[in-house]
């Protein structure tokens, strides 16, 4: 039997999810031996009309890791998709937006600007910014135009499963490698990770009160970590009722609060809302009958960046997606 | 007249291209490196509370995040005017080196390593991490991927996952190590000098030994006159972590040493219209296009630069080394871009003596992990060694430690434009009256090799990953030939 | 008065209630008139809105209100969700404190709503088309002005960031 062919694509990523890859090992030695690895452009020579070629669904699996930014980057997508059984949006980029998706908190305009005539290094007199177009005389030169707005994955194509975190580990990863080879695959849509929260797995969940009140909010900096208390206990911000089991509890396990890099459990549709939410409904519970509006606006603006803390991972997968340009009417 | 255009690097994925130009000769006119994306990471970041670019600076790159983790906690440590506590210190210290020579090994081997031992002329097909295998044997094979295995697990232990740490606070670390983890680190430490040592060997015999490969690492094709930098501690020894920044010129001569909160008096960057990644340049010697020589501000970075910029090494074995690479290749400074994989072997061996030295620390395992910062903070500037060059990291924060300004020169940027030139000068040296000889991607590949560039740090290739696409058009636009190959298989 | 909807299964996840509510739809010719989400606690203020209606006392009907069992169940998610669904303003009434049927779900309310306003102003929306307000049973009258007010307030303010169609 011919085994099946798997195909891995990056978008706008870091490269620590190729690495995370990478990271299996001896175990990326098992999946090669299963499968026929298609397209791999880190590793693999390949071009786009060898892609082309293939018919429509010949390749079982696709991962694709980062998010998208570029039109480049959705049409490759996109004929992926036509050309996968499976589509796996790998990692938290792909997933939720990630880190890039920051940017949708900004608009090419200002990025541009600070890039490229406000940092302090750099000496521009002429206000050069790069152009899709350039003639240098001899010839044109040509850039790929930056979208304003970066996407998830599933907002360009459809797609079937989720391997969350920034990036996935490796347990996940061979599961899901594994779940596809053997087809005891889960519904559609699924999130290939526990569906728990954060909290029902942490290591240090029994430290955390029935009744947990946040007398109020402290910055990771102003005190000294306790190595084995809830954060919420010591009045740091832990995105882990917010957010999905499964990573191992890394960050807290190096002593660092969780900053939701799994994103939420089933059935929530706005991850920093969720957060949003748990927070505010801890922050002041002690004495919260007696608390003024002033107090609570007070407590409030302790947490200094809420749509950032909220949001670290998702905001391209958020309900409003970015900060509003200005009103366009959409 | 015919125009022949060398079009892009798999133009579909946005990670790179290179493009040609011919005058009416035939001849190369001009080429051209373009970067095609943009992250915007100095504007997203602002109105972020600073104590979390540690955790948000990572993701600019998978396969370097513990520089810009360890750059990012400086520069707070700078912010907020505190001084780590000093088992902090030897724990980022420690980490930082084993991540340095995990680093460099997995490069040399996988990446750009294959070029020797494997030889320049292979096949393509077997110049790789297979190749490398077939070459120095399996055992041999199988211990790179043991030591990658056994440095990460000291990344994880330090900084929870190897990709994307998380340790990182103002006046320290957020975590102490216990004794059981200080003697798995001593034996990775062990492990990786000993491989160190043993690639060094391979180089020796497969590479020194053979007068063609000699004879390719000094000829002209891969050579620039350029400045060079480089961290140095307080004996003008090359440092990863910490020091002065010391600048070489072409000569080999000091030219400026200065602390990396004066950066700003000597590095600037240059824009180009036509790709999204800056050009760096020396601020005092002034941008003069793409070329070398004392007169123009191009400057180069990473290994062979560090050495370059250096007194030598502070660690034994690897200044032995040092010694050795100088003496081979007639003295200092070394120009020839291919000796970047040479000087790679040695700082791999000097960070992993210090490994070893920094974990046989008692004070390692001291709970005095960190010391709480009681200043206000304004502005804070950090600097480490990447693996592939100098990395800046520049914040200005309002009295709350909220973001109002970020400058970050990544690594690679201060390589860009003698990355550029280099891939010019391959493409004059091959391509002659229209004729584009086939050896054409080879060198610009090996060129690439050499910097082992990361425009995952720019971009989103692992570093020097570049698969190769060359369209060669008549002047009608029409296709004449097409020639491909990507740059690394493994 | 106007059709009020009741939560079923996840409000936000609801997608047939956002659509009937018709919050979208490109601005009529006669100027601008602004679509409010109108989120009211079953105990208090719903019944004040009953109320209003009852006696006759009047107010813009640019509102739709969805009835809840409890301010305090309102998830921020809810108020995302019609602002995404085209709303320009949404409303928030609960009981007076003290007065919640659950004893504290309002205290909730009052640090979630303001948080929530906080974070939108980081997305550019103006923390002004969100608004919470304490409205008893008996409050008829006082439900009128304050549906009336911030009627004017988010006229003032103009369309909401999602409200023509995408
Ligand atoms: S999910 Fe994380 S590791 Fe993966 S590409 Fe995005 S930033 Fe990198
Ligand atoms: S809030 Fe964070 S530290 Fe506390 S139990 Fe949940 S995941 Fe653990
Ligand atoms: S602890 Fe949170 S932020 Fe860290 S890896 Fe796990 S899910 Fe991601
Ligand atoms: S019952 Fe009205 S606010 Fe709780």
């Amino acid at each position: 039997m011919a085994k099946p062919k798997v195909a891995f694509y990056w978008c706008a990523s870091c490269g620590g999810c190729e690495e995370a890859v990478v990271d299996l090992n001896e175990d990326i030695l098992k999946v090669t031996d299963a499968v026929d690895i298609v397209l791999w452009p880190v590793a693999l020579d390949f071009r786009r009309k060898d892609v082309e070629a293939l018919s429509d669904g010949e390749i079982a699996v696709s991962f694709i890791n980062g998010a998208v930014r570029t039109e480049e980057q959705e049409e490759m997508v996109k004929l992926l998709r036509e050309k996968s059984g499976l589509v796996v949006a790998f990692g938290s980029c792909a997933h939720l937006g990630g880190i890039p998706g920051l940017g949708n908190f900004c608009t090419r305009e200002t990025i541009f600007q600070t890039a490229y005539k406000e940092t302090p290094s750099t000496e521009n007199p002429e206000g050069t910014v790069p152009q899709e177009k350039t003639d240098i005389g001899i010839g044109v030169l040509t850039l790929p135009e930056l979208y304003n707005t970066v996407k998830t994955l599933n907002q360009t194509i459809p797609v079937d499963y989720y391997l969350p975190g920034c990036p996935p580990p490796p347990d996940l990863i061979m599961n899901a490698i594994n779940a596809i080879l053997t087809g005891q695959l889960p519904d559609k849509g699924t999130v290939l990770a526990p569906n728990k929260a954060q909290c029902d797995t942490c290591p240090r969940a029994d430290t955390k009160p029935e009744k947990l009140s946040m007398a109020e909010i402290k910055r990771p900096w102003e005190i000294k970590i306790d190595p084995e208390k809830c954060f919420l206990v010591q009045g740091l911000i832990c995105l882990g009722p917010a957010t999905r089991s499964g990573c191992g509890e890394t960050c807290i396990r190096a002593n660092m609060p969780c900053r939701g890099c799994f994103g939420p459990i089933d059935g929530v549709i706005d991850q920093g809302a969720r957060a949003l939410s748990a927070i505010a409904s801890i922050l002041g519970l002690e004495g919260e009958e007696k608390m003024t509006e002033e107090d609570s606006q007070k407590l409030i603006d302790q947490i200094a960046d809420p749509a950032g803390t909220f949001y670290r991972f998702s905001l391209p997968s958020s309900l409003l997606t970015r900060k509003r340009m200005e009103y366009t009417g959409g | 007249m015919k125009k022949i255009t060398i079009d892009p690097i798999t133009r579909l994925e946005g990670h790179g291209k290179i493009e040609i130009f011919l005058n009416d000769d035939g001849d190369v006119d001009r080429a051209y490196l373009q970067i095609p994306e943009l992250r915007g990471f100095e504007e997203f970041c602002i109105g972020r509370p600073a104590e979390e670019m540690p955790r948000i600076t990572t993701m600019i790159c998978g396969v370097c995040p513990t520089a810009h983790h360890m750059a990012s906690t400086k520069t707070l440590d700078d912010l907020w005017k505190v001084e780590p506590t000093s088992t902090a210190k030897k724990i980022r210290r420690l980490m930082y080196n084993a991540f340095t020579a995990e680093d460099h090994i997995l490069h040399f081997f996988f990446l750009g390593g294959p070029d020797f031992i494997v030889g320049p002329t292979a096949p393509a097909a077997e110049r790789n991490i297979l190749g490398v295998i077939g070459k120095v044997g399996l055992e041999a094979g199988g211990k790179v991927i043991e030591m990658r295995k056994r440095l990460r697990n000291v990344l994880r232990i330090i900084g929870g996952k190897p990709v994307h740490p998380s340790m990182g606070l103002p006046g320290g670390v957020s975590k102490a190590i216990s004794e059981e983890e200080r003697k798995e680190i001593i034996e990775a430490g062990k492990y990786a000098v000993d491989f160190c040592q043993f690639a060094l060997s391979a180089f020796d015999d497969i590479v020194l030994k053979n007068k063609d490969y000699v004879d390719l690492i000094v000829g002209d094709v891969f050579k620039h006159r350029t400045y060079y930098m480089g961290l140095v501690d307080e004996n003008n020894k090359v440092n990863f972590y910490d020091g002065m920044i010391r600048v070489v010129d072409p000569n080999g001569k000091e030219f400026a040493k200065f602390r990396p909160q004066e950066y700003l008096d000597h590095v600037r960057e240059h824009v180009e219209p036509w790709s999204y990644m800056k050009f760096c340049y020396l601020k005092n010697v002034g941008w003069k296009g793409f070329t070398d020589g004392e007169d123009s501000g191009i400057y180069r970075v990473a290994p062979l630069a560090r050495l370059n910029a250096s007194d030598g090494m502070a660690t034994p074995l690897a200044q032995e080394a040092y010694e050795k690479m100088y003496a081979t290749l007639g003295g200092k400074p070394v120009h020839n871009t291919l000796a970047f994989h040479w000087a790679r072997l040695i700082e791999a061996l000097c960070a992993s003596e210090r490994v070893v030295e920094l974990s046989h620390d008692p004070e390692l395992t001291s709970p005095d992990t960190v010391n709480l910062p009681t200043e206000t903070p304004r502005e804070g500037i950090g600097v480490v060694e990447a693996p592939r060059g100098t990395l800046f990291h520049h914040y200005q924060t309002d009295e709350r430690g909220i973001l109002t300004k970020v400058n970050l020169i990544v690594a690679t940027t201060n390589n860009m434009a003698p990355i550029a030139m280099s891939v010019e000068k391959a493409a004059k040296s091959l391509i002659h009256k229209g004729e584009v000889s086939d050896g054409l991607l080879n060198m610009v590949e090996m060129a690439f090799r050499a910097y082992d560039p990361c425009m995952a740090c720019g971009t989103h290739t692992l570093p020097g990953q570049m698969p190769l696409e060359v369209l060669i058009r008549d002047y009608q636009g029409n296709e004449l030939r097409r020639l491909s190959r990507n740059l690394r298989e493994f | 008065m106007c059709k009020a909807y009741e939560i079923s299964g996840h409000l936000a996840a609801n997608n047939k209630m956002w659509d009937n509510l018709k919050l979208k739809g490109i601005m009529m010719d006669n100027g601008f008139e602004p679509k409010i989400v109108g989120i009211c606690c079953n105990w208090c203020s719903y019944a004040g809105a009953d109320l209003a209606g009852v006696s006759r006392f009047q107010y813009p009907s640019n509102i739709k209100i969805i009835r809840v069992m409890c301010s305090g169940r309102v998830d921020p998610t809810f108020i995302l969700k019609a602002i995404e669904a085209g709303a320009d303003g949404v409303l928030i009434t609960g009981c007076h404190p003290g007065d919640c049927h659950y004893i504290a779900g309002n205290y909730k309310a009052a640090r979630r709503i303001p948080l929530l306003k906080k974070m939108l102003s980081q997305f550019g929306i103006e923390s002004e088309r969100i608004r919470l307000e304490w409205v008893s049973a008996s409050e008829g009258a006082r439900f009128a002005e304050v549906v009336t007010d911030f009627t004017k307030t988010v006229k003032e303010l103009g369309p909401g960031p999602f409200r023509k169609q995408q």
